[in-house]
């Protein structure tokens, strides 16, 4: 615990897709010391058939610079060999990714568990903002922010 | 002082960011919200419900007793929907 992690996580802002494989690959590539990989990837849903698209804003700088915060608490509060966390911005069609997050330990749990507060916290913190395009054209609202989202941040504090 | 609006803020006042000049007795967060809602009904459309509004000062988020001291950015936002 609040130990300081001897790598930087690996934090990514960007319109194009990400390759799951290829991001878990570049974590491992070369160690032998790692023992579990949590992944969480989020993707774009269609609501039902309601949803054409997701429009993704978000607020360039501060963007990276709290999902890093985010993923370098994550990475001094739990014993973790490596850390990526990837979020796209732009148009995104129902099936897509949205957002990655990688988290390489010795054991399970704070795999798990780092994956989980990164995810939580990317929620309610992380400056994006998803807006729908609605698949009959008509015009689409800002997604409203769940209660629940910011509820789910009490459950780390210490 | 640059101000940057993000999502329904930004569509509501009808600009993506613009610079202001301060009064003098706008110091907190806080007072700059009431401030920008005199500025006419596009902004006390956007900030009507100031509790709602996030605001971040150079890149960082803060609450709205924040002193705004020497921001060179300061950024106003509805609650984020990522992930």
């Amino acid at each position: 615990m609040n130990s300081v992690a001897d790598f930087k996580p690996v934090v990514r802002i960007q319109a194009e897709d990400f390759d799951l494989a290829a991001e878990v690959a570049k974590l491992t590539a070369g160690r032998t010391d790692i023992g579990a990989i949590v992944t969480f990837s989020g993707l774009c849903r269609d609501e039902s058939g309601r949803l054409a698209a997701l429009e993704l804003e978000h607020y360039p700088g501060m963007a990276q610079a709290e999902i890093t915060r985010i993923a370098t608490e994550a990475s001094e509060r739990w014993p973790l060999q490596g850390l990526a966390a990837i979020h796209r911005y732009g148009k995104i069609s129902p099936g897509d990714n949205i957002v990655l997050v990688v988290a390489a330990s010795t054991h399970r749990q704070a795999a798990f568990e780092a994956a989980s507060f990164v995810m939580d916290f990317l929620k309610s913190k992380a400056p994006f903002w998803k807006k729908e395009h609605q698949a009959d054209g008509s015009e689409g609202g800002w997604v409203d922010a769940k209660e629940a989202d910011e509820d789910a941040l009490a459950r780390w504090k210490r | 002082m640059k101000l940057i609006y993000f999502a329904w803020v930004r569509e509501r006042i009808g600009k993506p960011q613009e610079d202001v000049d301060l009064p003098g007795d706008v110091e907190t967060v806080a007072d700059l919200l009431r401030w920008l809602r005199s500025l006419g009904e596009e902004y006390e459309n956007a900030l009507q419900y100031p509790d709602v509004i996030r605001v971040a000062i150079d890149q960082e988020h803060v609450d709205h007793r924040e002193k705004l001291g020497a921001a060179r950015e300061i950024a106003l936002f509805p609650p984020m929907t990522g992930g």
